[in-house]
């Protein structure tokens, strides 16, 4: 059966991250960042992969990976969620790797194993070349065509806005068809290829800003065909259901740390004489935050679960429980995320307005997350079908 | 097999097979099969052995009531003051000799329980209260009023919190005890609900004498057992697990009747269904903590939730049923002996569940709890704190 709770070995990873984060993410770093050229932390990121591991977790043994489960990048996600990191995490080893992880399920092949093994290494890092906003729900890689070449080679080109992590990235996977056919392929491109182009987008959230790419004719190599022309039992699908799955914990750990942060604000602040955290009108607000965050939890840890159980070849819990509990998770937590952050702000008064101070950072994370792998309500959509509460006819 | 390790989940199926097989429920009563199942120890796995139960662990009570489904029950909707609040303060802080008398008659069903808590004067605030209880000799002399009190009428005994020390600031000055509802000068008065019933009521007291031995805990530590009493009534009220809830009962009638759905009401309810599924997740996620020796403070929160998902859902089916809502089942001013959340038709639960955000503790009072005790928020000043509880002016 699956558990609600932490394990011990969840808890040694959460806290190994957590440590490396004090030193090397404090708020006044991301601030410096965010504004620079470089907006995602390579050397964070170097220093999660590879000492704590981090880029290799979804990765099987055999390939140079930790061959863990969501449950273990779940609590990943909460921790660097907490800390606003700047990371690739989400985008490279979680969603993209799991995108390879069900190329080499469906097709086995030199290609994936040998991109896998540089991504559990950290010495490559990659992005699926969806839009963010991309969900589980609806049709991806409609706007980019392929020409097949010798092999496994293929020439790719077309425009994919929205793409996060791609800044950063050394391998684009794209998802694209063959023009005039119903034909998909998973195309796995280097960055530095000609024809290559990544624009830069002055995004809504700072740590982990959008790009547009933009392919002309750039040769790469097929990782996986058919893909796409039904998106939700596809590839791409899967992983953005991952993705959404997994998200749902950085959310929470974002929550908690704007929950935290609040608290701590308002036991110190004093007007009319008391702290303003002794009033109820302020108490009563985050009680209910504190709630939410709870039932969040229990949302996320049953995510993560079941996509860890749901892993090809055990299908413990079923697709559609798969389906549900993802569609669960994100519903709730999106929200939470969000909620917490604006209460973040508002009950820090001015101080949280001004650009100094970090709850703007979480505010612009928590909003660009609700957007993430399907808005709420698409989610709740979904959710129609899934457990029988039909729309009206 | 007294220690926790002892008992796992086939030890505890056997015993359940054997109990099954020594006690035919259809060759005997009812009430003597009842007696029969709490002697064998498989009322409530978790209490002592001779009380009803093993000291098994408390998740393996879902062991023997899977092995005696379909068995005769105990009708907890009648009971359930007795077995969520009484019964754990009795185990708690009763005597030998006063678990040895309560525990069976109240998980038997044979003695109904309520509970002599708030007061006119006294809702939230109840510490304040200020019914009276005097010494004489070896007895009590109770002068008071209760009110709020559901299922009086059938009650034979009482969990009731009285003054003994009105010198004392006021949560010093409580004394607990069981009250006997067949004394002399206890009169009870129904109180009819906004629901047409009258469920709960009002309890006057008339210099009711209680023996001493009736008195739970030390004298002056009534706060203390009450405050023991009120976690596990928010635990029962937040915790309705297995049965069937206000989202299956919206659930059926929104399947069953496409004519009425609406875009807007099915944006709603999608909401309130993740509401419902999230809460349940947060329920079970709660008791693999307690399972796991290690209770989060979650349970604070599950009785708030849960009132305000009973609100919207019973407020949501009502809207739905479009004309069919403009009525409404009975108005008879009865007195019900069960209470049932999901119950009777869609206009009664959606003004039942208004309690649910009252009784037990009002939602702005748990709120206060969970930013108090959980986040460590600082209480606000408080004008009766440290004075004697006679000189708290009201």
């Amino acid at each position: 059966m699956t558990t609600l709770l932490y394990t011990e070995v969840e808890e040694e990873l959460r806290a190994a991250v957590r440590d490396l984060l004090a030193d090397a993410c404090p708020h006044s770093a991301v601030l410096a960042r965010i504004e620079s050229a470089a907006p995602y932390d390579g050397d964070l990121w170097k220093a999660l992969a590879r000492d704590i591991g981090a880029a290799g977790l979804l990765v099987p043994e055999e390939l140079g990976g930790a061959g863990a489960s969501a449950r273990e990048a779940a609590v990943v996600l909460e921790e660097l969620g907490r800390a606003v990191a700047p990371v690739p995490f989400l985008t490279s080893a979680v969603v993209a790797t799991r995108a390879l992880l069900a190329a080499r399920t469906a097709g086995p092949g030199e290609v994936v194993d040998d991109l896998l093994r540089r991504l559990a290494s950290g010495e490559a890092t990659a992005a699926l070349a969806v839009s963010l906003a991309a969900s589980p729900y609806r049709r991806v890689g409609a706007e980019v065509t392929y020409e097949p070449a010798d092999g496994d080679a293929a020439v790719v080109s077309g425009r994919v806005a929205g793409v996060a992590g791609a800044e950063i990235a050394d391998v684009l996977l794209v998802p694209a068809r063959l023009p005039e056919r119903d034909e998909s392929a998973l195309i796995a491109v280097e960055t530095g290829e000609r024809g290559v182009e990544i624009t830069p987008v002055t995004s809504l959230d700072l740590t982990r800003p959008v790009a547009m790419v933009s392919l002309g004719s750039a040769r790469g190599r097929i990782v996986a065909r058919g893909v796409g022309a039904d998106a939700g039992g596809s590839i791409v699908g899967e992983a953005l259901r991952f993705g959404a799955g997994l998200l749902a914990s950085e959310q929470l750990g974002l929550a908690e740390w704007c929950l935290a942060a609040t608290v701590a604000y308002v036991k110190e602040r004093r007007q009319f004489a008391r702290p303003v955290g002794s009033f109820q009108a302020v108490k009563h607000r985050l009680a209910d935050l504190w709630l939410e965050i709870g039932g969040a939890r229990a949302a996320a840890r049953n995510a993560a679960g079941a996509l860890a159980d749901g892993d090809p070849g055990t299908a413990v819990p079923g697709p559609v429980a798969v389906a549900v509990a993802v569609a669960v998770a994100q519903a709730h937590c999106a929200d939470v995320a969000v909620h917490a952050a604006e209460e973040c702000v508002q009950l820090h008064g001015g101080i949280g307005m001004t650009w100094e101070h970090p709850a703007h950072l979480y505010l612009k994370r928590a909003k660009a997350d609700q957007i993430a792998f399907g808005a709420p309500g698409e989610h709740r959509a979904a959710l129609a079908g899934l457990v029988d509460v039909p729309a009206p006819v | 097999m007294t220690a926790d390790a002892t008992w796992n989940e086939a030890a505890v199926r056997e015993r359940a097979r054997a109990f099954l097989a020594a006690n035919d429920p259809a060759a005997m009563d009812r009430l003597d099969f009842l007696r029969a199942r709490f002697d064998a120890g498989l009322a409530w796995v978790h209490f002592p052995e001779g009380l009803g139960g093993l000291g098994a662990p408390r998740e393996l009570q879902a062991v023997v009531e899977s092995e005696l489904r379909g068995t005769p029950d105990n009708r907890p909707g009648r009971i359930g003051i007795g077995l969520g609040m009484a019964a754990p303060t009795i185990l708690a802080f009763g005597t030998d000799e006063q678990k040895r008398r309560f525990l069976r008659p109240l998980w038997t069903g044979e003695e109904v329980w309520c509970q002599l808590f708030s007061e006119p004067g006294a809702g939230s605030d109840l510490a304040s209260l200020a019914t009276r209880a005097v010494r004489d000799g070896d007895e009590w002399v109770v002068d008071g009023q209760k009110v709020w009190t559901s299922v009086a009428h059938t009650a034979r005994w009482a969990i009731m919190v009285a003054r003994t020390d009105p010198d004392v600031p006021k949560h010093r000055g409580l004394t607990y005890f069981v009250c006997d509802m067949r004394a002399p000068g206890v009169e009870v008065r129904p109180l009819r609900q906004i629901t047409g019933e009258a469920e709960f009521n009002e309890v006057f007291l008339t210099g009711v004498r209680l023996p001493d031995s009736l008195r739970l805990g030390a004298i002056g530590d009534g706060w203390r057992v009450a405050q023991a009493t009120l976690m596990n009534e928010r635990v029962a009220i937040g915790a309705a697990s297995g049965r069937r809830t206000m989202i299956d009962v919206v659930c059926e009638t929104w399947r069953s009747r496409p004519e009425l759905r609406t875009h807007d009401l099915h944006q709603r309810l999608l909401r309130l269904w993740v509401e419902a599924e999230v809460l349940r997740l947060t329920g079970a996620r709660l008791r693999e903590q307690l399972a796991a020796g290690r209770p989060g403070p979650e349970g604070s929160g599950m009785k708030l939730s849960f009132a305000r998902l009973h609100q919207e859902l019973s407020g949501l089916e009502v809207e739905l049923l479009g004309e069919e809502g403009l009525a409404y089942d009975d108005w008879t001013f009865r007195r019900p002996e069960t209470v049932d959340f999901v119950g009777r038709e869609a206009g009664y639960r959606y003004l039942r569940a208004k309690g649910n955000s009252i009784e037990g503790g009002t939602s702005e009072i748990l709120r206060n709890v969970i930013a108090e005790r959980v986040l460590g928020l600082p209480s606000e000043p408080r004008a009766d704190k440290d004075i004697p509880w006679k000189e708290v002016p009201r």
